[in-house]
């Protein structure tokens, strides 16, 4: 068997980081393989951890796969890359697994646990490119796939924040200032006759943070408060199907359904599992020049959500088709998140399902009777599969991540205030357990931090 | 116009604390050096409190120190009362604070001035910089003097377009009693550098005699007397004397808000932006006004006169307001009132306007530093002095220009907030700013400082002797306690689960069992005899690095990355503009602030690291393909 030592543990090329990076390298999706790629001077070593024994180089290898706990996830295949001689020209780990987002996502969470770092969008690639592993020429390429995930997964990170999630976030946030001003201040201003330590109750405002914080990690963590999945629309003029399609989609009643358009009033929202990809589908009321202040709103929201979305069904009506630029012009959408959907087949002589060759995508089907409804599904798994590395998953698992984080922090913290009485030591812990909910709601600099201080309390002299 | 007949490499204009420290940093490297200053009396010259040091100040002092200044070594010959502030909290945060007889101090500095060979000093205020295309050539004094030099180092604190403000009268001035420079400001204000206003103030100065101090709270200093320079001993001090402590009540705080109709803060007469923290007592009556009264610490001026200075009440209200709300405070009842407070309007220059090195990204050869700079304090003043007048000698012998990381001093973090981030108010240090506290302590600023000065010059040999022999000594104590094995079940091994409650269950070192909570250095001085031969410096600075030690291994990640970052440079002429997949407003903020490389790009605000590894990813190409 070969031997698996890392050829040069500390390759890190151009790099700006050194440390080991892990994300779900596959779109999501029940069936099939999955695959979690681990890269960086750690990866081999995570690998062995969690197989529990050296994954010989460049070979298949069957393995099981167990979390920090030892708690077995799945069975899958193994294989090892040594640096240079790999994707990333990094050392490389890869798991194949089941390809269901939830072994993934345990899959992923130990690759963390082991001592890996979530990659950012695109790091992958950026790491590939700096170890000379692609063409210089392809730097441009290499910056707009690094920019374009960036911001997919900003979006992502957006809707999966619910308002309760957020809310919580800020308000965890916004105590650990509260605390970092009693805590700072108590170094930075100890002639000044303010009691930060006594007033600020820091021991008490610690525990009480540190138990706010694992409850959140709690409640995220069974998925409670964050929206998951990708977000589908439906739009197009009133009275071409829309309700119907949907209805179709969810496989019952629930939108009204009249001849008389404009009967939808509002954006409606439903879930859907599509092959294990959870979808959250949005029915716009008919976009048209409205009638009336209800109306008007209902389209206010329909163009919100339509600029928000990882995917675009635009309906048209097949009986009476119209040109899909004018839709396009007309209801100003992103024709790279789109796949035009002609209902209404059962009406006309057309094939129902894929249109060959047409650009963007469009499917043919009949909300009445169904024909076509697969094909229209095997179109929406492939386009929301396009960018999972920066889809909802991994803005879940981000979230948790930094959230996890935190909390090792500043249990951590809680130790330091025991030995250390509220000084330097704890200061330093919540700094970096406040800059971790930073990466979900914004950091705070140092200078923000003291003009709060200075804006509580009569500092100087 | 007369050209005076000998050429300097470097010129230094000012003689506050910036400009002493720049023209001895510039002199210690072995540039011909020369000193212009209004008044040779002044050189060293306390302007507002009569105290040194203080939390993050003394940092700054014990770095200077490091680097062969003056700053530390004047404040012990004339520091009359010594504090560690922040005593019961850990090392990283301690400070020591030292009050200064101001006639002491000044005569200290000067006396160092003028023993330190390669520079010279000369009175006459300087009116005008000789510039040729974008190269400063020299500078001319009131009398039509002219000076060659290459290098030109501006300290000229508030004196730029200086404006007294006592209530609603005003008038020019530089500091009180002294004339502003207007005609440099004007000269200044010609070159393509962004000017803006700031505002600092002083309070009434108060005779001793005329002062109950038998009603107020006596603040004595430390025993033992603290040190604040590694060459300096307690020996050297002068005379020492308490402080004292008093309060404003709801008398002073109405007499005040009676007085804010003639406030000039108050009334939009001053316009220049004052620090957040340390407001004037009107400032603070009306922001909490829910407070009942405020501290007034009251300093010593100094050993031969009288003249206190009632730190907390700086004021620019009329001065009748200032007598009547002097005399409502306890122990002030008769007090008379030597020196009006005032409120001084300046102009600064815009510090991102700087290299690293203090140099004008414009001009080539002029230097900027101190409260020209947007700084407020004596601390950060000389800081600055210290580096611009080094790497003004640096720049006049050819050599290349030198700053700490933020990782090395405090320092590196004051001159990388002000390059990279400007400043809108005076900007003061603080802990605080310093994401690596736990390493830059006073007890190593030595460690952290004292090689790369004497690479660079800046460190005279009894310094490097001094400096070597405490390297030495903690050394080999530490290589003592790391070869001291305790074994389970010996006697060490039991007297420490004794203290500790834990036992030693495998073989330890002692420098590993130091970092218990409960094992001082103290308690190891009695289970192995060679620690109690060591001096008190070396103890402490090995028992404070086994403290911190976790917390200092998991900074050494951030500081690696630093590094790298640092170390991948941006070419000056890089175009931002033509980044693909950064979002415009990220492009300009690049193109206005033009990083010199990736680590002060990624402290810009608003970069995310996305955008810094596309910038890194175009940065990859341009390097492959130069």
């Amino acid at each position: 068997m070969a031997r698996t030592t890392p050829p040069s543990p500390d390759r890190g090329g151009d790099g700006l980081e050194r440390d080991t990076i892990a994300a779900v390298a596959t779109p999501p999706g029940r069936g099939g393989i999955g695959i979690v790629r681990v890269s960086g001077p750690n990866a081999l070593q995570i690998l062995t951890d969690a197989c529990g024994r050296e994954i010989p180089l460049r070979t298949s290898t069957l393995a099981r796969f167990r979390d920090a706990k030892g708690q077995s996830i799945d069975e899958g295949i193994a294989l090892a890359f040594g640096a240079p001689h790999s994707f990333t020209g990094e050392n490389v780990a890869e798991l194949h697994g089941h390809g269901g987002p939830v072994v993934m996502d345990l899959l992923l969470s130990a690759m963390l646990s082991f001592g890996a770092r979530l990659a950012r969008p695109g790091e992958f690639t950026e790491r590939a490119f700096l170890n000379g592993k692609m063409d210089l020429a392809q730097a441009e390429a290499v910056a707009d796939l690094i920019a374009s995930r960036s911001e997919a997964a900003a979006r992502s990170a957006l809707r999966s924040l619910s308002g309760v999630f957020s809310q919580r976030v800020r308000g965890l946030a916004q105590d650990m200032l509260d605390l970092r001003v009693y805590v700072e201040g108590a170094i930075d201003f100890p002639e000044d006759d303010v009691d930060f330590l006594t007033e600020g109750r820091v021991g008490e405002r610690l525990e009480r943070l540190v138990g706010a914080l694992v409850a959140l990690i709690r409640t995220a963590t069974q998925g409670a408060i964050l929206n998951e999945g990708v977000t589908l629309v439906l739009a197009g003029r009133p009275n071409v199907g829309k309700s119907s399609l949907l209805n179709r989609l969810l496989g019952f009643e629930r939108a009204i359904v009249t001849d008389t358009p404009g009967t939808t009033r509002d954006t409606l929202s439903e879930s859907l599992d599509l092959e294990g990809v959870p979808i959250r589908v949005i029915d716009t009321a008919g976009l048209r020049i409205a009638g009336d202040a209800i109306e008007r709103e209902g389209i206010r929201r329909a163009r919100l959500e339509i600029e928000e979305a990882d995917l675009v069904l635009l309906v048209r009506d097949g009986a009476s088709p119209e040109s899909i630029d004018q839709l396009v012009a007309e209801q100003s959408l992103q024709t790279r998140r789109l796949i035009v959907v002609t209902n209404k087949v059962d009406l006309t002589n057309r094939m129902a399902g894929e249109v060959a060759g047409s650009i963007p995508p469009e499917v043919a089907v009949s909300a009445l009777t169904g024909a076509g409804l697969e094909a229209l599904k095997r179109h929406i798994l492939r386009a929301v599969g396009r960018h999972d590395e920066a889809g909802v998953f991994s803005a879940r698992r981000r979230h948790l991540d930094a959230l996890n984080r935190a909390h090792e922090i500043l249990e951590r913290g809680l130790e330091a205030l025991r030995v250390d009485a509220a000084g330097e030591l704890l200061a330093d812990d919540l700094r970096r357990a406040h800059d971790q909910l930073g990466e979900i709601v914004g950091s705070v600099t140092s200078d923000e931090l003291l003009g709060e201080i200075f804006a509580r309390f009569c500092i100087g002299k | 116009m007369v050209a005076h007949p000998e050429r300097y490499d470097v010129i230094v204009v000012g003689g506050g604390h910036a400009g002493a420290e720049a023209a001895l940093a510039a002199a210690r490297i072995g540039a011909q050096t020369l000193l212009l200053t209004q008044s040779i009396e002044t050189i060293g010259q306390m302007s507002c409190n009569p105290a040194i040091g203080g939390i993050g100040k003394s940092h700054l002092v014990r770095e200077i120190d490091a680097l062969d200044g003056a700053m530390a070594r004047a404040t012990d010959r004339a520091g009359i009362q010594f504090r560690v502030l922040n005593a019961s909290k850990g090392p990283a945060v301690r400070a020591t604070r030292a009050q200064a007889d101001r006639v002491l101090y000044r005569q200290a500095m000067r006396q160092i001035v003028e023993s330190t060979p390669n520079l010279r000093v000369f009175q006459q205020s300087v009116v005008d910089l000789v510039v040729e295309g974008d190269r400063v050539r020299g500078v001319v004094t009131q009398s039509g003097l002219t000076f060659a030099t290459g290098a030109v180092v501006l300290t000229t604190g508030t004196f730029l377009g200086g404006r007294i403000h006592v209530g609603l009268e005003n008038h020019p001035g530089g500091r009180a009693g002294d004339a502003p420079s207007n005609a440099l400001a004007a000269r200044l204000r010609a070159l393509p550098f962004r000017v803006d206003r700031l505002k600092t103030g002083t309070p009434p100065r108060i005779d001793g005699r005329s002062v109950d101090f038998s009603v107020m709270q006596v603040q004595p200093g430390d025993d033992p007397v603290p040190v604040m320079s590694l060459l300096g001993n307690a020996a050297e001090h002068p005379r020492q004397v308490p402080c004292h402590i008093t309060h404003t009540n709801a008398t002073t705080h109405d007499i005040i808000r009676a007085g804010l109709d003639r406030s000039p803060l108050f009334t939009g007469v001053i316009e220049g932006i004052g620090p957040r923290y340390c407001p004037s007592i009107e400032d603070k009556v009306v922001r909490f006004a829910e407070r009942a009264s405020h501290q007034i610490f009251v300093e010593p001026e100094g050993l031969t006169t009288f003249e206190l200075y009632p730190n907390g009440i700086s004021t620019s209200l009329p001065y009748d307001v200032q007598v009547n709300l002097v005399r409502s405070i306890r122990g002030f009842e008769q007090a008379h009132i030597t020196r009006p407070g005032y409120a001084i309007e300046y102009d600064f220059f815009d510090p991102r306007d700087l290299m690293y090195s203090l140099e004008t990204k414009t001009i080539s050869g002029l230097f900027f530093a101190g409260q020209i700079n947007g700084t407020t304090g004596y601390e950060e003043a000389a800081a600055q002095g210290l580096l611009a007048g080094a790497n003004a000698a640096l720049k006049a012998a050819g050599r290349n220009a030198w700053c700490p990381r933020r990782d090395e001093g405090y320092i590196g973090v004051l001159v990388d907030d002000l390059v990279n981030n400007g400043t809108n108010e005076p900007y003061r240090m603080f802990t605080s700013r310093a994401e690596f506290r736990l390493i830059l302590r006073e007890d190593n600023a030595d460690a952290r400082l004292t090689e790369a000065g004497r690479e660079l010059g800046l460190v005279g040999d009894e310094r490097w002797a001094a400096y070597r022999t405490k390297r030495e000594s903690i050394n080999a104590l530490r290589d003592s306690l790391m070869r001291h094995r305790v074994l389970p079940g010996d006697s060490v091994a039991l007297e420490i689960q004794q203290r500790t409650g834990e036992p030693v269950s495998k073989p330890t070192d002692l420098l590993t069992l130091l970092r218990r909570p409960q094992i001082t250095m103290s308690a190891l001085s009695l289970l192995a005899p060679y620690v109690a031969d060591a001096s008190d410096v070396v103890r402490s600075q090995i028992e404070i690095d086994s403290k911190y030690a976790g917390y200092i291994a998991r900074a050494r990640d951030e500081i690696d990355r630093l590094k790298r970052h640092e170390e991948f440079e941006v070419p000056a002429d890089f175009d931002y503009a033509s980044i693909s997949g950064l979002s415009t407003e990220l492009k300009q903020k690049l193109g206005a602030a033009k990083p010199g490389n990736l680590a002060r790009a990624s402290r810009i605000p608003g970069i995310t690291p996305a955008a810094l590894s596309i910038l890194l990813v175009h940065l990859k190409k341009v390097r492959a393909s130069a």
